[in-house]
């Protein structure tokens, strides 16, 4: 064994950058589980469904890139609404069966109809922090800095200010806003928000707008990583975007970015670089999705309410 | 306090059922809470006392006419309810635990669209200080009484006109059950404010109401004045352990 702690830098970056993808996509199942107790897993669908639109609207249509983004999530969100509204209202919300099956039927339809108009090719995509802006004084190459000798990609730095700049938005609209208020007092206590003359369903509804906008976010920045879009492109990330989601507590929305964050970190340090020193070489090995599974199982063995989750504590 | 926050208004129960899958709890209820009255309902339990303040703001299956003031609420949905001027306080209090004292009454406000919440807001912190003591902590840490509190200043932010307590007095300490109850007589004589309060706690609910309904089986067995029932053999027996 050769313990390669020079390269170990590269590693704890990168981990730290899908990590807040995966954070970013943990939200958004988060944020429909905090209000409904029920895992979306329409989730990863819904935000490659965005990632296309992004596509089309920049790489087809040609318009800018931010603006595209920001039109997907728009409407992602309006996708958000439509299918709250239409596919999940109209059931029991106390009977999870139901409505789980039909975001596993959704997830499979929105994979097909993508599949069918785009194919299964991966389309490249635009980095929106392929390269540093050109106002920024250079200080290694066009596209990372020197941090310890090892290479901070521009690309990481862009995704942890989009991520934070987010959650600065999220926290505004979540903390200041009527509807905010709402949302957290649907989460909080579904029957007493009735109560109180809030519309569960529009609140829901708004809560669904915001989680697949995240969803979207989340897709954009790692289509890069992944080499551009692909309809199968969100499977494995919502797999690892459950993991952190699980870790972080289901209920606690900073828990599920910390998670998903800690899930980027076990991924790129423990298997990844944990690989190179065992075996001596880098063995991309699909040990990656395991360790997944493996904090999921752990997590709901140990502390099934996750690191920052609420404990459930039946009173007798 | 202000007194003319609240309007009068009165609620009118007819033949009101209702039923939880095949089970029917209520059997055609009529009762009546005449505007700026006090009025309670007593009974054991199963009697069906919350099933009949959930049926009356449409939480559950039911048949039968509720009429607020001139309006036919029947068909009204629970949300909607509350902008009638109806605000109903469920058993366990309700709050919401993750959100702070102050958020909890921003949300009782929800309908409404003036500019005089946060006076509201700090007539609530004086009439009860400790629930301003503890604005920014989370409703989930208060204690019974206080939570109690809370649920019932956050259930007056929105200004209602008619509102139903569904045993305030459950969890707590005798002491802290007289001042709550001291403080709803004091808002009933000040505000005007109606009330229809669930109690298990016959002899505290029939010293502040003005009438009294009895049910038994999801029926309406006795009614009458509070002085009417405390003077029947029969309550007496049953509810007041004499």
């Amino acid at each position: 064994m050769t313990w390669n702690f020079d390269i170990l830098p590269d590693f704890i970056f990168n981990g730290l950058s899908l990590g807040a993808i995966y954070g970013t996509v943990a939200l958004a199942l988060v944020l429909i589980f905090k209000a409904t107790t029920l895992i979306n897993f329409a989730t990863g669908e819904l935000a490659m469904l965005g990632a296309f639109l992004v596509y089309v609207l920049h790489m087809e249509q040609g318009l800018w890139l931010w603006l595209s983004m920001l039109i997907a999530m728009a409407l992602s969100a309006g996708l958000g609404i439509l299918i709250e509204r239409s596919l999940t209202r109209p059931f029991d919300p106390s009977d999870h069966l139901p409505v789980v099956l039909i975001t596993l039927g959704l997830f499979l339809i929105l994979n097909a109809v993508a599949g069918d108009i785009w194919n299964y090719q991966v389309r490249i995509l635009s980095n929106p922090f392929g390269k540093f802006p050109s106002w920024v004084p250079s200080v290694g190459g066009d596209r990372f800095i020197e941090v310890f000798g090892s290479r901070l990609k521009y690309q990481s730095i862009g995704i942890w200010v989009t991520l934070a700049l987010a959650l600065f938005i999220l926290g505004l609209i979540l903390n200041k806003t009527k509807a905010g208020l709402a949302f957290r007092a649907v989460s909080s206590n579904v029957e007493s928000a009735r109560l109180v003359g809030v519309h569960t369903g529009r609140t829901l509804g708004f809560g669904w707008a915001i989680a697949s906008a995240f969803g979207t976010l989340g897709a954009v920045l790692v289509a890069p990583q992944l080499g551009g879009v692909n309809p199968n492109m969100m499977a494995t990330i919502l797999i690892y975007a459950l993991a952190g989601a699980a870790l972080g507590g289901l209920d606690s929305l900073g828990g599920a970015v910390l998670g998903g964050i800690l899930v980027g970190l076990i991924q790129a340090v423990l298997v990844t670089w944990g690989g190179v020193v065992v075996f001596g070489q880098l063995y991309m090995s699909i040990l990656q999705l395991a360790a997944a599974f493996v904090i999921i199982l752990i997590t709901l063995l140990f502390r099934p309410s996750g690191l920052f989750g609420t404990r459930r504590v039946e009173r007798v | 306090m202000v007194d003319d926050v609240f309007d009068e208004v009165g609620l009118k129960v007819e033949n009101l059922h209702a039923s939880y899958g095949a089970v029917e709890v209520l059997r055609g209820l009529d009762f009546e809470v005449p505007a700026k009255n006090v009025s309670v309902i007593l009974g054991a339990n199963g009697a069906g006392k919350t099933t009949t303040l959930r049926a009356i703001c449409n939480m559950c299956n039911t048949s039968g006419t509720v009429t607020l003031g001139d309006r036919d609420i029947s068909r009204t949905g629970t949300a909607e309810i509350v902008r009638q001027g109806m605000v109903h306080v469920p058993q366990g209090r309700g709050t919401f635990p993750e959100l702070s004292t102050m958020d909890n009454l921003m949300v009782g406000a929800y309908t409404r669209k003036d500019n005089e919440i946060k006076d509201d807001v700090d007539r609530w912190f004086e009439i009860f200080p400790v629930l301003g003591e503890r604005s920014s902590q989370m409703a989930g840490s208060l204690s019974g009484g206080e939570q109690q509190m809370l649920a019932v200043a956050r259930a007056l932010m929105a200004r209602p006109r008619l509102l139903l307590l569904d045993e305030p007095s459950l969890g707590l300490a005798p002491l802290i059950i007289e001042d709550l109850f001291d403080r709803f007589i004091t808002l009933n004589k000040e505000t005007g404010l109606t009330m229809l309060i669930v109690e298990q706690n016959a002899n505290l609910a029939l010293d502040m109401a003005d009438y009294a309904y009895v049910i038994e089986s999801g029926e309406i067995a006795l009614h009458g004045t509070s002085d009417q029932l405390k003077n029947d053999p029969a309550v007496q027996e049953a509810y007041l352990g004499a």
